[in-house]
């Protein structure tokens, strides 16, 4: 896995003309992790989407570095939105065997990325029919199944149970450890196990 | 060229699966070419005559019907958010599902053209040329309603929007689709098989990047 370094100067981001972010700047590189915090509305999540390209900074800048040539960067980074992503009308395995094809991973971990999701036993089963929950722990295992530098969180631990939020944390813990790269929006406490303690940004504002 | 495959294989078997979109794709197009008989009357010259222009209207209605699907579904669950985050350049996830969407709508079309034929009292010749104009009209359909498609992905109620876009682009596809079938002037259809042909090239070359910005700024 390359190693990738962020650095964000001056960064104001608007959505539907209204500013949510001003003057943010902040700088992360391997095996550092910034965790997002504030309230509803705060820009947590026009953060993340500025940071993966989704959405156009009204000024500043976004910079990437590790991903080889420039605007090799999404070649980098995995993005975990609101929406997970899962395709109904394909099983689980087939979800994530898409991905990892699309998104240039190796198939073979597929099948340990659904086992360690705790969804090994319906890997074949149709994705349509996932609760939230599941289908969050689907998303998080396209994160395992294909190995990228960079992490993109937003409210990883929604919808999830208790050992599944255990398990979001300690798979951002293991990122780390790689030498990976994280920034996480929350509203809720994730418990990364010892050792591992993000920086944090705390976002004023909101609704 | 992994990930385009994978795009387009995955596309195809979501299609595929739900088999049904596709049958009631072919039966809406059987249908509008059956129920326009009805309002013209039973006058089989007429028909004939009438039959390319009710093909092509078929066709195209067909063709609008399907279009909302392209981006929607994957616009609506995330999909396309990841997408941007592939190796592959925008443009080409457009190209795949482009290739895509003509295999699971254009292909049934052309597919139960035959059937129609029949209602119609079309010729043999007559539904060899319908085949052959539709063959090389359908992309440059298709084409065109993935721009409408990508412009309005974004919007909650796009689904009147599309149409209107894509209508007035479509014109040129009908006026040479129905050329190649029936001539005004004798011999003329091979030439409007040809303009046909380079209306299809031109749009499926340029298509990609006019959509791929269009999902650019469906993503704010």
């Amino acid at each position: 896995m390359p190693e990738a370094g962020l650095k964000v100067d001056d960064l104001c981001v608007a959505r539907g003309g209204r500013p949510v972010l001003s003057g943010l700047g902040f700088a992360l590189g391997p095996g550092e992790a910034l965790e997002v915090r504030g309230p509803n509305g705060a820009g947590k999540s026009s953060l993340l989407m500025a940071l993966a390209g989704l959405i156009a900074p009204e000024k500043g800048t976004i910079g990437w570095s590790g991903g080889g040539e420039a605007g090799e960067s999404r070649a980098l980074l995995h993005y975990l939105g609101h929406r997970a992503a899962v395709k109904p009308g394909l099983t689980l395995r087939e979800n994530l065997t898409f991905w990892a094809d699309a998104l240039r991973g190796a198939r073979d971990g597929v099948m340990p990325a659904l086992a360690a999701a705790g969804l090994a036993a319906i890997a074949d089963l149709d994705a349509g029919v996932l609760s939230a929950g599941q289908a969050r722990r689907l998303a998080l295992a396209r994160l395992l199944a294909i190995r990228r530098p960079v992490w993109l969180l937003d409210e990883p631990t929604a919808a999830l149970d208790k050992d599944g939020a255990g398990w979001a944390g300690t798979l951002v813990a293991a990122h780390l450890a790689g030498g990976g790269m994280a920034v996480i929006a929350t509203h809720l406490d994730i418990a990364y196990g010892s050792g591992v303690s993000p920086r944090r940004l705390d976002l004023e504002g909101g609704a | 060229m992994r990930a385009f495959l994978a795009i387009v294989a995955r596309d195809l078997r979501l299609g595929l699966r739900q088999g049904g979109d596709i049958l009631t794709l072919v039966l809406f197009f059987v249908i509008v070419g059956t129920v326009l008989p009805f309002a013209i009357g039973p006058d089989r010259p007429q028909l004939a005559r009438l039959a390319p222009a009710i093909v092509w209207v078929a066709a195209l209605l067909a063709q609008l019907l399907s279009n909302e699907r392209l981006f929607g579904s994957d616009f609506e669950d995330g999909s396309l958010a990841i997408l941007r985050h592939a190796p592959l350049p925008l443009e080409m996830v457009v190209g795949a599902k482009m290739l895509a969407h003509w295999v699971l709508t254009a292909l049934p079309i052309i597919a139960a053209t035959p059937v129609l034929a029949l209602m119609l009292g079309m010729e043999g010749e007559t539904l060899l040329r319908a085949i052959g104009s539709l063959v090389l009209g359908t992309p440059a359909l298709v084409a065109f309603g993935t721009v409408g498609a990508a412009v309005t992905v974004g919007l909650k109620r796009g689904g009147l929007v599309a149409p209107v876009l894509v209508l007035p682009l479509s014109l040129p596809v009908l006026i040479f689709g129905t050329g190649a079938m029936a001539p005004m002037v004798p011999g003329a259809s091979g030439q409007a098989l040809l303009l046909l042909a380079a209306l299809g090239l031109v749009s499926v070359a340029l298509v990609p990047f006019a959509a791929a910005m269009a999902l650019r700024f469906a993503g704010e």
